[in-house]
């Protein structure tokens, strides 16, 4: 794990200059925020795909995953790779481009454009790192509702999202249910869970451990704890798997070799995967973002914005919801999926549940499951129709 | 037209089942397939409808025509339904495939104000026949399974639901039995009668004691048991 990524990384320059649209709110309009902290300037960036119909009626929101963005259906600026789901958004696809205006914003917190720790902050001129107030899923979701407004739209089509996404799409839902037409939550939970918190936990020590973090002041100290956000990298990517698609894939195979070589090289194959997943994250994404969109996800518990009760939070909603989960998940367990469909149900919200059969573990969600897209699909479409959108 | 669609499906308990349902309600479809019921009763009787079925494949049907309908099982997933969440709660031809029909039905009835039970009957006389004169266990059109591959594990007679019912507190408001084509048995008929042609009986059930919804009353075709 040699550093072989360039002094300034891809999401340092993407964090100040974003290959995206923005959208920047001046004062007197500041973003306040659950922690009491009140941020002005602020600054979100984003894609759109499609166009907007004369009825303002046909807006899909997709919301990002805790290491997404808002690159979502095109090349990304810094890798080169394709969309994160283009499985999903597109012409003809579930979200078909051809038909839904689809917005997807970088998350408040981020690194790719819209404000975050590494942005520079106004009263000192440089980037803020722990400066920069911790960021709630409900504060992300406040700066999308203000980019919303300034799209001109009222109600959303469709708000949807996986993993740290399905969050937004569920505090969406309760914050602003008369805007949210759709929701859809795949791979999600209305409040992380205690083992999920420890992975957290594990993913920030590791990137705090390294000597380069600087007590977060690495961008002004012209260093880059870049060794610290791949272990914290590594270990994540192990929660997305599940332990059979791990097998199969890389079985106790060794790495260009034939035999083990007594040392604590990458011999196994799966320890050369992680490497080098480590190592390419380190270039797009910025380590003060990471410790604190994982803090977002520890701190989000729904129920408890809603007197402790989930079904409160969706009383009497007129959304209607699609959740799905994967068997094969072990990160966000299907468990988590059914307490959400509960309370739906408790608030006698409309909802549908589809758990999906797969061993593709809680990264099914971002894969070509030929069931997760024809869900999607019969949803939206019928969605669409209750809609009124052609 | 739909009506005969699902006349034409076998599951003729379909069309009586809507007759039972007051328009305009809110109705839990527990087992509901591909949502053809449901369709029907949110097209015929513009109910607000949801449904619960065990297939992966019958709840992606259910979502592409817009029902909204949750995967899981009768057994495990009525528990959490709050009580008189809806007016009526539809059982059709799956009580006699649960693990715990008594456990289900109280729980149906105090998820809904009034519940739709549909289940075969044990106790036609062909099914006896076979049973008594060949020693085999029965495999009718109705019963079509084997005994070692059969998801039907606690099959009770039309006599049999009634004491059911009758146990655990419920009211019997009105109820049909249907004969092997679908029509509705006489209700002039001694009951012994249904309980030995009535290929499948249809009952409307409310809990003791629960208040009459305001409701009104459904059309019913007959009103003869419980």
């Amino acid at each position: 794990m040699d550093d072989l990524v360039p002094p300034t990384s891809g999401a340092a320059l993407q964090s100040l200059y974003p290959d995206s649209l923005t959208y920047r709110v001046e004062e007197p309009v500041a973003l306040g925020m659950d922690s009491g902290a009140s941020l002005a300037p602020m600054t979100i960036a984003y894609q759109t795909y499609g166009a907007l119909n004369a009825e303002r009626s046909n807006a899909l929101l997709v919301c990002h995953a805790l290491t997404g963005d808002q690159h979502v259906a095109n090349l990304h600026p810094v890798t080169g790779r394709p969309g994160w789901w283009e499985t999903m958004v597109g012409p003809g696809r579930p979200f078909d481009t051809d038909r839904f205006f689809v917005i997807c914003p970088n998350v408040l917190g981020g690194c790719m454009g819209s404000t975050g720790p590494a942005s520079l902050n106004p009263e000192t001129g440089e980037p803020y790192g722990l400066g920069f107030p911790v960021v709630t899923i409900a504060d992300m979701v406040r700066a999308q509702a203000l980019l919303i407004d300034h799209l001109g739209i009222d109600t959303l089509f469709c708000v949807a999202g996986g993993s740290m996404g399905g969050m937004q799409v569920l505090q969406w839902a309760a914050a602003y249910p008369d805007r949210v037409f759709a929701a859809l939550p795949i791979a999600t939970a209305a409040r992380h869970s205690s083992q999920n918190i420890a992975f957290g936990e594990v993913g920030r020590q590791a990137v705090m451990a390294d000597p380069d973090w600087r007590g977060g002041r690495y961008l002004v100290e012209g260093t880059r704890p870049s060794k610290g956000l791949a272990v914290a990298r590594m270990a994540a990517h192990i929660t997305y798997l599940s332990e059979s698609a791990l097998h199969r894939r890389f079985g106790r195979n060794l790495q260009d070799r034939a035999a083990r070589t007594f040392s604590f090289d990458a011999d196994f194959q799966i320890e050369s995967y992680l490497r080098h997943q480590g190592r390419i994250f380190v270039d797009r994404f910025d380590p003060n973002s990471y410790l604190y969109l994982t803090r977002a996800m520890d701190y989000f518990d729904l129920a408890a914005e809603f007197g402790g009760s989930l079904a409160n939070a969706f009383q009497n909603s007129p959304t209607r919801f699609c959740v799905v989960s994967f068997t094969s998940d072990w990160l966000f367990p299907t468990s988590d999926s059914r307490a959400i469909v509960r309370a739906l149900n408790a608030g006698a919200a409309s909802v549908s549940f589809v758990e999906i059969e797969t061993d593709k573990g809680h990264d099914a969600f971002l894969l070509d499951v030929p069931e997760l897209l024809e869900t999607t699909k019969g949803f939206i479409d019928s969605a669409a129709r209750a809609r009124g959108i052609a | 037209m739909t009506l005969s669609r699902v006349l034409d499906a076998r599951r003729v308990d379909l069309v009586r089942v809507m007759e039972m349902v007051t328009p305009g309600s809110r109705v839990l479809d527990v087992g509901c397939g591909d949502g053809e019921l449901l369709r029907l009763l949110a097209e015929e009787r513009r109910v607000d409808g949801r449904g619960i079925e065990l297939s992966q494949q019958g709840v992606n049907d259910c979502v592409a025509k817009g029902l909204s309908v949750v995967q899981g099982d009768a057994d495990s997933d009525l528990a959490d339904y709050p009580d008189a969440a809806f007016d009526f709660v539809i059982l059709s031809q799956t009580l006699q495939a649960t693990r715990q029909p008594r456990v289900v039905l109280e729980n149906l009835l105090r998820i809904g104000r009034r519940a739709i039970v549909s289940v075969p009957n044990f106790g036609h006389w062909r099914v006896r026949v076979q049973l008594a004169l060949r020693g085999r266990m029965p495999v009718t059109e109705q019963l079509r399974y084997s005994w070692y591959d059969t998801p039907n594990i606690h099959f009770c007679t039309i006599d049999d639901f009634i004491s059911l019912a009758r146990e655990i507190g419920a009211v019997i408001e009105s109820s049909v039995a249907l004969d092997q084509s679908g029509v509705p048995l006489s209700p002039t008929w001694p009951k012994w009668t249904w309980n030995l042609v009535g290929e499948q009986a249809i009952f409307l059930l409310h809990r003791k004691g629960l208040a009459r919804a305001h409701a009104s009353r459904p059309q019913l075709r007959s009103s003869a048991l419980g």
